[in-house]
């Protein structure tokens, strides 16, 4: 029979006491207990459905309404807000509706207003014209309206709403590997030219920067000259390959007309993406959903982060993480093996233990300040010195993604430090004793027998640690995070990993994205969008770990011991 | 079994003809000489921090034979296993007076690599430990620590260990697996195994089949009778029959004490002290 908390069934035994006050009480506290637990469990899920909801929402392309109002004015935009007029709520009257509408065309020759509101009262006729187009563009944010005409030098090439959006549609995709070229020749060769020079400079300025005044020395000095004027005149070959390429990817010249009869122009290569929303079929709209989405995660940002992709961000976490993690796990299993098997147990181990466990509370702005000071300062500071004098710019003196993954390996190595305790804590003594019994040094013991049965709690003290590490932000604003790196810190340059470049995190890429940026009302969904990205990425992280770590449970399982 | 001649040899020696025993109390009562000994343990006392654990033991181990340590909880004897391969080195607080020679040389000298000497008496615990590896891992784990680097040998000491303690016939395909998938019995005889792998000249039993069913311990008493001349085996148990089944000399020890040593038949049959009567007729322990 089960065990109930006091309320037995059917009639009690006689003789036996039939109160139960204590047993209510107890059961009191069940409900209790389950309720708190219940109450967060639906604040996790609200939150991760709110950032879904939001956040997935961005992406999904809107209808365009067209609206003519009561003073004759016309606008068009996308509906984002219908909401009651706040005043009139209290006064009882009747009430107003307004609706914000997104009309984009941020330009000041295009009327420059990225939202409106309109009371619904105001709107005389409203229609959703099926020819309107939205234009996703590299500058400016995006354009509703028509585009009206294409020329190419002198001539016309397409006119009307229709030819031009049909010939707008051919020549996107043709101007977007265009570009693509072009980015990757800045990249690719000049980029590599650009290097050889500066390569070439430092080697010059460390040249006049030493003492000896041998003829050799004016030699070395003449040889290098010769090579920075041979990688000169490759870069003006370039540059002028790269003047005609940019020439031919800005030929063709599109003009736009707003609503309200405005006219811009602008050169097709500008714009990203051309559709008609209000045509869209169903399968159109997730096609143009799963594109959009795909831009997020895998291009870089535009227009101050406000447009295109995260992908450096995306990057940036993940890199900085598994170099934290690469950093803090030897270090936190190497002090839980002194800790647990080499100190003496006493006091002042334990007292060792609780400063680790305080080190796990500390504000982590604190070690931003430590790896500012320490790291950044001192150690990077060193390092310019001693193999970096010619350089004229700090190279590993200032912020950068070793720093930061060292500052966060500081701050997570507590949580490390105690799971790994705890793992070693966990190896049975008769495990131990055999592997002793049969000759094996102590060392032998743990590396073979005890590290290895212990992975699986240095594993979930990783993944603990990448947690934090994923979602910290603090600290890392001033030991290397920033707001834009052009490059990312792995280039097919020696070292390839260039750990001294500083880079972007999503966890900041939020903040600056949502308030830092000129438009803050436009981003509002992609803050939810870049939030629920991190969530994705942490996770993605947690659940590679957790893998490893079943897989080393299966084979280390100590149970039966 | 001891052979008829070695059984006159050990029983006809006179008592404490070697160690002046008339010193120690308990050695007048229970040495008993062995003509080869492998083991010799001489006035060894044992003080954990705050108690006595062994008192003036002396004691002849038998060359190729085993030795049962008897006794009831608590009496020392598996104290004085775990000094026969230093293991209680590892206990903080332990020291130790007297000596133990090993083929003449002491155990406890100064030059002594205790690893090494680990390696030439292995040891198999009361409660089966494999290494949360596989099989073939678990018996190659010795000899590799020893520096055996080679696939073939590798190979080899592990069939060979593995026949040595009966078990390659029935692990053979598996060798891959988990040692944590295999029965009690099948793991303990799995630790004999790698035991016997790095090649030992004794192995030490801590009650290797008390956690067993009668069945495995039938085996593993089986094994132990097979390995003998091979090794020494030093055998603590609480049972009675399997210390008088598979031994060849026995030594009764009580509250830290060495209290009788002789031939197994003779000490279970016809016992000189009273204490030990009492206890192998069960009336206390």
């Amino acid at each position: 029979m089960p065990i109930s908390d006091g309320q037995s069934r059917g009639t009690p035994p006689r003789g036996l006491p039939t109160s139960n006050r204590r047993g209510a009480l107890g059961r009191a506290l069940t409900s209790l207990a389950g309720g708190a637990l219940a109450f967060n469990l639906i604040m996790v899920l609200g939150l991760l459905l709110l950032l879904l909801w939001q956040g997935g929402a961005y992406f999904w392309p809107r209808d365009l309404a067209w609206f003519e109002l009561a003073d004759g004015r016309q606008v068009l935009g996308e509906i984002h807000e219908h909401r009651e007029l706040r005043t009139t709520a209290a006064s009882g009257a009747e009430p107003i509706y307004e609706v914000r509408l997104k009309t984009g065309n941020r330009e000041p020759e295009l009327g420059g207003q990225d939202f409106v509101w309109i009371r619904e009262a105001d709107i005389k006729r409203s229609e959703r014209p099926h020819d309107a187009v939205l234009l996703e563009r590299r500058s400016w944010g995006p354009f509703f309206g028509y585009p009206v005409a294409i020329r190419r030098g002198d001539g016309v090439i397409a006119e009307g709403r229709d030819g031009t959006f049909r010939k707008l549609e051919q020549l996107v995709p043709e101007k977007a590997e265009h570009f693509e070229k072009i980015r990757k020749l800045e990249k690719g060769e000049i980029g590599d030219v650009n290097y050889e020079i500066e390569r070439l400079r430092l080697s010059r300025r460390k040249l006049s920067m030493s003492t000896d005044s041998s003829p050799d020395k004016a030699r070395a000095d003449a040889e290098l000259q010769r090579a920075t004027q041979v990688q000169e005149s490759r870069f003006g070959a370039l540059a002028d390959r790269l003047r005609d390429e940019r020439q031919s990817l800005e030929a063709e010249i599109l003009v736009i007309e707003s609503i309200d009869g405005r006219r811009k122009t602008m050169p097709v290569s500008e714009v990203v993406r051309a559709v008609r929303p209000n045509e869209l079929s169903t399968a159109g709209k997730i096609g143009l959903y799963a594109s959009r989405l795909w831009e997020f995660v895998s291009d870089e940002p535009r227009e101050s982060n406000t447009e295109g992709g995260i992908f450096p961000a995306i990057f940036g976490t993940v890199l900085m993480v598994l170099l934290m993690s690469v950093i803090v796990v030897p270090l936190g299993v190497l002090a839980a093996l002194y800790l647990r098997e080499y100190a003496k147990q006493g006091p002042l181990v334990r007292a060792v233990r609780i400063a680790v466990n305080n080190l796990a509370g500390t504000p982590s702005i604190v070690f931003g300040v430590f790896g500012l000071g320490f790291f950044v300062y001192f150690l990077g500071g060193s390092i310019d010195r001693w193999f970096y004098s010619e350089h004229t710019s700090p190279v590993f003196g200032t912020g950068g993604i070793l720093w930061a993954s060292l500052t966060l390996a500081l701050l997570t190595v507590p949580v490390v430090i105690v799971a790994a305790e705890e793992g070693l804590a966990a190896v049975p003594r008769a495990v131990r004793e055999g592997s002793l019994a049969l000759g094996a040094t102590k060392w032998e013991t743990l590396r073979k027998v005890v590290i290895p049965a212990s992975s699986p709690a240095i594993l979930t003290g990783m993944i603990l640690a990448m947690g934090r590490a994923a979602g910290e932000v603090a600290p890392l604003m001033i030991v290397g995070m920033v707001k834009l790196a052009p490059d990312l810190p792995i280039s097919l340059e020696w070292p390839f990993l260039h750990f001294e470049r500083k880079f972007m995190h999503i966890g900041f890429h939020i903040y600056d994205v949502g308030f830092q940026s000129p438009n803050v009302e436009a981003t509002k969904p992609l803050v939810s969008a870049t939030a629920l990205l991190l969530i994705v990425v942490v996770t993605i992280l947690n659940l590679a770990a957790i893998r490893v770590r079943n897989r080393l449970r299966a084979k280390y399982a100590t149970t039966g011991l | 079994m001891i052979t008829q001649e070695q059984q006159k040899v050990m029983t006809k020696l006179p008592f404490g003809t070697e160690s002046a025993p008339s010193e120690r109390e308990s050695a007048t009562a229970a040495d008993f000489l062995v003509a080869d000994a492998h083991m010799e343990v001489r006035g060894l006392s044992l003080y954990y921090s705050e108690s006595q654990a062994l008192q003036g033991i002396d004691l002849r181990v038998p060359r190729g034979k085993i030795t049962a340590l008897i006794g009831p909880s608590g009496c020392g004897k598996s104290t004085l296993l775990r000094c026969f391969n230093r293991l209680n080195d590892l206990v903080d607080g332990v020291h130790i007076d007297g000596e133990i020679l090993f083929d003449g040389q002491s155990l406890y000298g100064s030059e002594v690599d205790v690893n090494l000497l680990r390696k030439r008496v292995g040891m198999v615990f009361q409660k089966s430990n494999p290494f949360p590896k596989s099989i073939y891992e678990n018996v190659a784990y010795g000899p590799r620590i020893h520096g055996t680097r080679s696939k073939a040998s590798l190979d080899e000491m592990v069939e060979k260990s593995l026949r040595g303690a009966a078990l390659w016939e029935e692990v053979k395909d598996r060798l891959d697996k988990s040692a944590l998938g295999l029965s009690g019995g099948q793991q303990q005889r799995l630790c004999i195994a790698r035991a016997i792998a790095v090649e030992p000249d004794v192995i030490l039993f801590d009650e290797p089949c008390s956690a067993l069913d009668p069945i495995s311990t039938a085996r593993i008493e089986e094994l132990m009778t097979e390995l003998k001349g091979r090794f020494t085996q030093i055998i603590v148990t609480h049972n009675m029959q399997q210390a008088s089944r598979v031994s060849d000399t026995t030594a009764f020890l009580y509250l830290g004490r060495l209290i009788e040593y002789g031939v197994t038949e003779t000490l279970f049959i016809n016992p000189r002290k009273k204490q030990t009567e009492d206890y192998i007729t069960g009336r206390f322990g």
